[in-house]
């Protein structure tokens, strides 16, 4: 469905992708993970047009996604931060959406699910965190989109909340969707994902599904086999992370 | 194109700021024309202010708003909508909002003036086009800054300089090459210079319509002129347009190639 061939993406100097090929053809859940500043959000942005990138291609659902913004209807997007006008209520916003991808069938009953009714008359500016999630989450579930992409969506939500996502995303699996999203919750990773993707420093450093990972790692939990491909990898954010907290926790600085 | 525009009017126009903007132009314009019984008075001290404030406020607020809505752009460019009609409907909006409540400030409190005094109607109206034109030319400013500089302190900085050179620093340099320049013919470079920034240019088109060019001495004769004639009216009118359209083409070229 997804298929991109030889991206390269720079930003003047820095490197943030290099040389990615990647065939997303099978529909169902793809995770993508690496440590802050992979390349994670750059690439779900490429996919999206947001991004434009330095050399290679990306086709959606066949289509080169050069130079074109109709094969953005077979794509519903969770952006990360969820921050909306904030003089427009929950109810004017929707209809917005709506107003751009057309009238949605299944609005009032995500309205219900993810329990957001009593908002929906509230301006945007006055909503806590979660909410404005839930809203985001609304939004982006509220069409029938063959791709979804989603970028942490987790951030912010609550256990409940969290569980009706991952119901959500479970029963968008049984319907043959294509559904990307990048977390840094493994749990959720090991609970869903089919496939993933581990990008470091820009590349994709492994991709394959989750029980492939454990065998190439030789441990039975997903955590872990994060964990080592991080420290096979020689990646920096693990020692220099463990510098931090050993300054941190040493017993002269807290004295002085 | 025209759903974003109707969002961003809806969200614009319940701002506090927009009635900030349209209430002090409104007590502004009361107290002058109170104070002053010369209708012509009026309009040329609310000139000045409309000079200065318009530009200033069309970049700042331009630039709030554009970071503002940093995140609902990202999400409205990830829609299936062409890049230049989300960023065409977010200026429309901004737009519109800024001149009504512009327009509102000034034109209301003229109505209620004409019950007790005679208002120059003609004059007055051209006001509100020079107020309007330079709303459209300051907030493409604040668009095409609001675009070059993700980081916003910066923006801002530029915002600010953009302002103080076309409403203060090309003043002073103009005038430091008059006098420098005095023993020479200069009515021509004059003329041009007066082109080249949009604030001189308004003043100009409007002084003349008050007919009160001859103030302006020598230049204004030469001003009255050349811009007094229908070709004169036509080009400096284009050159506004021209002045609305060059900000508008920068932001095209960058919002084209620009990664969110």
């Amino acid at each position: 469905m997804i298929s991109i061939n030889g991206l390269h993406k720079s930003f003047g100097k820095l490197d943030v992708l290099q040389d990615i090929g990647l065939e997303l053809a099978t529909p169902g859940v793809i995770a993508i993970l690496g440590p802050n500043g992979s390349g994670k959000s750059t690439l779900i942005k490429l996919i999206l047009g947001l991004v434009l990138p330095t050399h290679g291609s990306i086709t959606v659902l066949g289509e080169s996604i050069d130079h074109s913004y109709q094969y953005r209807k077979y794509i519903s997007y969770l952006p990360q931060i969820a921050r909306f006008p904030d003089n427009l209520k929950v109810r004017e916003l929707l209809d917005v959406i709506e107003d751009i991808r057309g009238k949605s069938r299944i609005k009032a009953s995500l309205i219900d699910y993810f329990g957001i009714e009593t908002f929906l008359n509230n301006k945007l500016g006055h909503l806590s965190g979660g909410t404005r999630q839930k809203v985001n989450l609304v939004i982006t579930f509220m069409y029938d989109t063959p791709i979804r992409i989603l970028d942490e969506p987790s951030a912010g939500l609550d256990p409940i909340a969290m569980v009706a996502l991952k119901k959500l995303i479970e029963e968008e699996r049984k319907q043959d969707k294509l559904i990307v999203l990048t977390t840094h919750i493994i749990p959720m990773v090991e609970s869903m994902a089919n496939d993933l993707v581990f990008l470091l420093e820009g590349s994709i450093y492994f991709h394959g599904a989750p029980g492939e990972l454990k065998r190439k790692t030789e441990t039975n939990n997903l955590e872990e086999a994060i964990a080592k491909l991080m420290i096979r990898s020689g990646t920096p954010i693990i020692q220099s992370s463990a510098n931090t907290y050993g300054s941190l926790l040493n017993p002269k600085m807290l004295k002085e | 194109m025209k759903k974003i525009i109707i969002y961003s009017l809806k969200d614009l126009l319940r701002s506090n700021w927009i009635y900030f903007y349209s209430v002090f132009f409104l007590l502004t314009t009361m107290a002058l024309g109170w104070m002053s019984q010369d209708p012509l008075k009026v309009v040329v001290s609310l000139l000045n202010i409309i000079l200065i404030l318009v530009p200033l406020v069309s970049l700042l607020f331009g630039l709030m708003y554009i970071y503002n809505m940093r995140e609902f752009t990202e999400l409205l460019l990830a829609q299936p909508l062409p890049r230049m009609h989300v960023f065409g409907g977010q200026y429309a909006g901004l737009v519109i909002a800024l001149s009504i409540s512009c327009l509102a400030g000034i034109g209301i409190p003229f109505l209620i003036l004409s019950l007790h005094q005679t208002v120059i109607w003609f004059q007055v109206s051209s006001l509100c086009v020079v107020g309007v034109a330079l709303t459209l030319i300051f907030s493409g400013f604040a668009f095409f800054i609001g675009l070059r500089f993700e980081n916003r302190i910066k923006g801002f900085a530029a915002g600010l300089t953009v302002w103080l050179f076309f409403a203060v620093i090309y003043d002073g340099i103009f005038l430091w090459v008059l006098t420098i320049f005095q023993d020479y013919p200069l009515e021509k470079f004059t003329l041009v210079m007066s082109w080249m920034n949009p604030i001189d240019l308004g003043r100009t088109l409007l002084l003349l319509q008050l007919d009160i060019s001859s103030l302006l001495g020598y230049t204004g004769a030469v001003f009255q002129h050349f811009l007094g004639t229908v070709w004169g009216k036509i080009m400096s009118g284009g050159i506004l347009v021209l002045w609305i359209g060059i900000p508008l083409w920068g932001v095209r070229r960058l919002a084209k190639r620009k990664d969110f």
